[in-house]
């Protein structure tokens, strides 16, 4: 069942001519993941600040079409009532981070203040989400001293406390080093086989077939595909296009047009182009030499 | 201009042992890259490379400069630092002020600083926006400001700090670019990474770090086949060396060239 619906989206930025997002039609299951991916300037952080409630109530600016998740229809809601539904966690964790408090528990506990949970229950809460995105001993740092990645971690673990029905992530790992971000996206996939729906803006292509369930790609504020990680991630469209595809892909393009890649479709993961070039070499090689 | 560390210790105030007894050499001209976790030292590393952190002990040399000896501003005439988010050393009002503003206090001439300015415009694909100021730009442009102001100044070692974060294949294409020219310039290029497919495709050379000690240090082929020793610093090779790798490929590849001659032989 459809839990966000956009229908013939169309955006301008306020003091601006140009729309930023341009009829955009999707439908997002509850429960799926969905990653979204294009070129800087493609849309991206508008599409995921119009799923939020951000485009229009606090950027404001020219909105036509509708949104609608859970039922309800943006434009006929307010921001608070939308943030019960949906969670957004910004790109640049410095814009999120409330400055009006001196711990990371702190931090996090204040979207639940603010909906007047109750004390017990909200400790509990922080907790819990602190463990989950393995942040537990920041807890008494201030949000200010930690590092772009552990930053990020807060910002994304103030959002899961709230425990929305949709998460919007915007880059959550563009911080992250290799490790933050392997662990960021098993913390993400894990809510997303307990029934969250997931909607992530990333240009990390090899994790996003790894974990996604589908992804849309952005161009100039149009979806010009939409479809399974391993159809959208090969398609030459996207190459043509210069996204930002994996090093198996782009190697493995290259390989076909020289006959040294025989198979169909092009491969997205390792596991995947190392399948497609046994194919290709005569015999293993540096085996039994 | 050659960069002499020796057994280089630095604990911060809150008494973390950032760097615990670096020695290293970086020849002039050399490109150089440093991967390894979070919390690794390399940031802590390459602040001294300009005087902004003083060794706790030991000594760091830039050319017959003694960092200890010198002032950041004096040492800003031999080595640049781009910062990782540009936000923190934009704040002029347009693009073009802003990459004068570092020629123009190294004291060049007017002339000079003019065409310091053109060329790392040029170079950074910024020639038609030196009117724009800096924040109406987007996030990828205003990292290509950071960089142009840097490279404006034309110092010999020029220092890069995660230059690919949150951009787009086209500007990691730019700053690739960018690299080579410097590179083609006989400039000395250090940077910091977590993009190790970046780092396999540009760099020649690749330090590892580690619980701030260096762990690798060596030709970007060798170091980067170190699949079990990269992993002790959570740093997975690069995909084409991983896929050469499965593929049972003799020697460690890096790039499409390499990987497609392997795939050949």
């Amino acid at each position: 069942m459809a839990i966000v619906e956009l229908k013939n989206v169309t955006y301008k930025y306020p003091l601006t001519d140009t729309p930023v997002l341009k009829n955009i039609n999707a439908q997002v299951n509850e429960g799926e993941f969905v990653a979204v991916i294009g070129p800087n300037g493609a849309g991206k952080s508008t599409l995921c600040y119009t799923v939020a409630g951000f485009v229009p109530h606090f950027f404001k600016g020219e909105i036509t079409g509708t949104v609608e998740v859970a039922g309800s229809e943006s434009s006929k809601s307010n921001l608070h009532e939308w943030v019960l539904n949906v969670g957004l966690a910004f790109q640049n964790p410095f814009n999120q981070i409330s400055g009006a408090k001196y711990t990371v528990f702190e931090e996090i506990a204040f979207g639940l203040e603010n909906i007047g949970v109750p004390r017990e229950e909200m400790i509990q809460r922080v907790n819990d989400a602190m463990k989950l995105t393995g942040i537990s001993e920041l807890a008494d740092r201030s949000p200010y001293s930690l590092s772009g990645g552990q930053q990020q971690r807060v910002a994304l673990t103030s959002i899961l406390v709230m425990r929305p029905k949709v998460l919007v992530l915007d880059e959550p790992t563009s911080q992250m080093d290799p490790i933050g971000t392997r662990e960021v996206f098993g913390v993400i996939r894990a809510l997303a086989e307990k029934g969250m729906t997931v909607i992530l803006a990333e240009h990390k292509v090899e994790w996003i077939a790894n974990f996604a369930d589908r992804v849309v790609a952005l161009h100039e504020g149009e979806i010009i595909a939409d479809g399974k990680p391993s159809n959208v991630l090969t398609s030459d469209l996207l190459a043509e296009k210069g996204f930002g595809l994996s090093r198996y892909t782009s190697v493995a393009r290259k390989a076909k047009a020289m006959g040294m890649w025989q198979k169909e479709r092009l491969p997205v993961t390792l596991d995947e182009a190392v399948e497609g070039f046994t194919l290709t070499l005569p015999s293993p090689k540096g085996r039994g030499e | 201009m050659n960069i002499e560390i020796s057994n280089l210790h630095f604990a911060y105030p809150t008494g973390v042992q950032a760097l615990r007894g670096i020695s290293l050499t970086i020849e002039s001209g050399e490109q150089v890259a440093i991967v390894g976790q979070n919390g690794a030292g390399k940031t802590t590393l390459v602040k001294h490379l300009n005087g902004l952190l003083q060794p706790t002990s030991g000594t760091v040399q830039i050319g017959d400069w003694n960092t200890k000896e010198h002032s950041v501003a004096k040492m800003a005439r031999r080595v640049g630092y781009v910062f990782q988010n540009p936000d923190d050393q934009l704040f002029s009002k347009n693009v073009g002020i802003e990459v004068a503003f570092g020629p123009r206090n190294l004291g060049m001439n007017a002339e000079q600083v003019q065409r310091q300015v053109n060329e790392a415009l040029a170079m950074t694909e910024l020639s038609d926006k030196t009117e724009t100021n800096p924040y109406d730009l987007s996030a990828t442009w205003r990292k290509m400001v950071a960089l142009a102001s840097v490279i404006a100044m034309d110092t010999d070692i020029v220092i890069f700090d995660e230059p690919t974060t949150g951009q787009d294949a086209a500007n990691i294409a730019r700053i690739a670019n960018v690299i080579k020219v410097l590179r083609e310039r006989g400039k000395t290029v250090i940077t910091i990474t977590h993009d190790i497919d970046f780092c396999g495709e540009n760099f020649a050379r690749v330090i590892a770090m580690s619980q701030g000690r260096i762990l690798l240090d060596g030709k970007a082929n060798d170091a980067l086949g170190q699949e079990d020793v990269l992993a002790t610093t959570y740093v997975d090779p690069p995909q084409l060396t991983r896929l050469g790798k499965r593929l049972g490929f003799k020697e460690t590849v890096r790039n499409e060239e390499e990987f497609l001659a392997g795939l050949k032989k």
